[in-house]
């Protein structure tokens, strides 16, 4: 009995952690939650609620040149349902733009890294980074709400 | 018998005569005073014309991401049937290029075509219409720089009776309100300079307000949200009532970055907003901020309940 037991708990943890870690969709939007979390910092910074800080933006563009290389990877085919993806069909039948889109998030990330010095630059500079999420999401993700 | 026909066919008569009066187009500047309009004009502040009145959303060539690029073609779906946005590059045959200041000025200001036809309110002139005039004739100065464009796009595809632009001078009637907005001397000049790029340039209310059933916005509910014009989901309330948590940093920051205060992004068409607003001088999105913040709190349609998308 005892014997069972564990062996039906061994099974069940194996299966939701194998589902855990297949589930792209889940996966996908908590790196999507990534962004927005790491996007605070420079974001207060723009509006002058909070000192700029050199390190800080640069830590949020190392993660979003990270999710740019990793989060099409999380669009496989058949993930377009379920737990209330928000992403549109056009990510499957126009994937290659989808995907350039990403590529170009990344390089724009990554390009910034190296031209955002000082505050003038972060002010110059930031924004255009920031606006790849919306120029994205305009083609790519239904609306919240 | 003959009296009852008569007075029948006279009634018709001064019926389709104030029709005709009603919806005859009409000039906002003569010929004589848009000779004067031909000289002078500054590029630079043309440009900043263009980006708040967001032309480039609807003119610029799809597909492609030159935002000075106005072959036309987008389409715009309506109650109405589909209208597509025509070629406003420089081009003097397939474009605007051999149209005068005047010509702009009675498009924008007016609604109405060098022919003299009405055009329809897809083209927002309903919110132009406030504009400056020498602001016009920046802008035009502005166009004439930018690339010509071959090639015509493609005509609306609408269904009868809209076909019949004369119809629209009854509409216009109803609904176009060509007087210029007034400083309001009580108020900074922040809120006025955002008072003047949101009413007359920037037609937030265009897509941020419920409109009747033949188009119109419902001025009670103006800036209170409503479903998308163009049929897919629901555009936010932008009064006190949707943005009172909102500073005017955060709303601010929204146009130029698209993010909102939790740095989430905006999405759907308010993205290219985003594009264009951003390409406005810090001063102009602040100054936009400083109005739709005083905007007081206007209940809107209700939001209907998000559709069930749970598969799993
Ligand atoms: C190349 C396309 C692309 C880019 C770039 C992009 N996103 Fe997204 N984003 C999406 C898609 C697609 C979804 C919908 C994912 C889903 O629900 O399956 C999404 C969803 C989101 C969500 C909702 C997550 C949830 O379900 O709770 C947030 C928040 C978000 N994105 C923030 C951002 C921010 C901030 C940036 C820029 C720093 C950004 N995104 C850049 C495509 C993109
Ligand atoms: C929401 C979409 C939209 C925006 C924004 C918009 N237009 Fe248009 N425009 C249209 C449509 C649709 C028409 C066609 C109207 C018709 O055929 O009656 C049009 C027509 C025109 C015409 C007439 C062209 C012709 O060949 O007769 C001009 C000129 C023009 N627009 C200029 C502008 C300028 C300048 C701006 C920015 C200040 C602008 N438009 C912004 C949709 C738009
Ligand atoms: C073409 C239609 C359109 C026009 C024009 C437009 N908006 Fe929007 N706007 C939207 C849509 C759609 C959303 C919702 C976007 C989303 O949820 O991703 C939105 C969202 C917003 C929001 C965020 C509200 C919230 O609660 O999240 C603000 C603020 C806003 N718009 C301001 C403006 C201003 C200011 C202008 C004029 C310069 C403007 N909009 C013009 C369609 C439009």
């Amino acid at each position: 009995m005892i014997r069972h037991l564990l062996a039906a708990t061994a099974l069940l943890a194996c299966a939701t952690g194998a589902f855990a870690q297949s589930d792209p969709i889940a996966e996908r939007q908590q790196l999507m939650k990534s962004l927005s979390q790491s996007a605070r910092a420079p974001g207060a910074m723009l509006k002058g609620e909070a000192p700029f800080e050199l390190s800080a933006v640069q830590a949020t563009l190392k993660t979003f040149a990270d999710v740019g290389k990793k989060a099409p990877t999380l669009f496989p085919a058949g993930s377009n349902v379920g737990h209330d993806t928000a992403a549109m069909p056009k990510v499957w039948t126009d994937k290659a733009d989808f995907d350039a889109k990403w590529a170009k998030f990344e390089s724009e990330a990554t390009a910034a890294q190296a031209s955002i010095k000082d505050e003038a630059s972060f002010k110059a500079n930031f924004p255009g980074v920031a606006r790849a999420c919306g120029g994205c999401h305009e083609n790519y993700r239904a609306k919240k709400n | 018998m003959k009296r009852l026909v008569f007075s029948l066919a006279l009634l018709c008569a001064l019926g389709l005569g104030v029709f005709w009066w009603l919806t005859a187009p009409g000039a906002a500047v003569s010929a004589q005073d848009g000779a004067a309009l031909e000289s002078g004009g500054d590029r630079a502040r043309g440009e900043i014309v263009f980006n708040a009145g967001g032309c480039a959303s609807c003119h610029m060539t799809p597909g492609q991401s030159e935002r000075t690029v106005l072959g036309g073609g987008f389409a715009l779906t309506s109650p109405f049937g589909t209208f597509v946005a025509p070629n406003i590059s420089s081009h003097p045959r397939d474009g605007i290029g051999a149209w005068k200041v005047a010509d702009l000025a009675n498009a924008m200001l007016r609604g109405v075509s060098p022919e003299g036809a009405h055009y329809y309110p897809a083209f927002p002139y309903t919110t132009y219409a406030h504009a400056k005039i020498e602001d016009v004739r920046d802008l035009m100065v502005y166009l004439r720089s930018l690339p010509a464009v071959e090639g015509k796009a493609a005509s609306h595809d609408l269904q009868f009776p809209f076909t019949i632009r004369r119809g629209l001078g009854l509409w216009k009637w109803l609904y176009l309100d060509t007087t210029p907005l007034k400083p309001e001397p009580v108020q900074s000049e922040a809120w006025n300079r955002g008072h003047y790029l949101v009413e007359a340039l920037g037609h937030c209310a265009e897509c941020h307000s419920p409109r009747n059933p033949i188009g119109g916005i419902i001025a009670a509910q103006r800036f209170a949200g409503g479903p998308d014009p163009e049929g897919h989901g629901f555009v936010p309330n932008i009064t006190a009532k949707g943005l009172g948590a909102w500073s005017r940093a955060d709303v601010s920051e929204l146009l130029a970055t698209g993010f909102t205060p939790d740095y989430d992004s905006v999405g759907g068409s308010m993205a290219a907003v985003v594009k264009n607003t951003s390409s406005l001088p810090k001063a102009d999105r602040d100054a936009m901020a400083e109005y739709l913040k005083s905007l007081p709190a206007r209940e809107g349609p209700p939001r209907p309940a998000k559709q069930a998308s749970k598969v799993d």
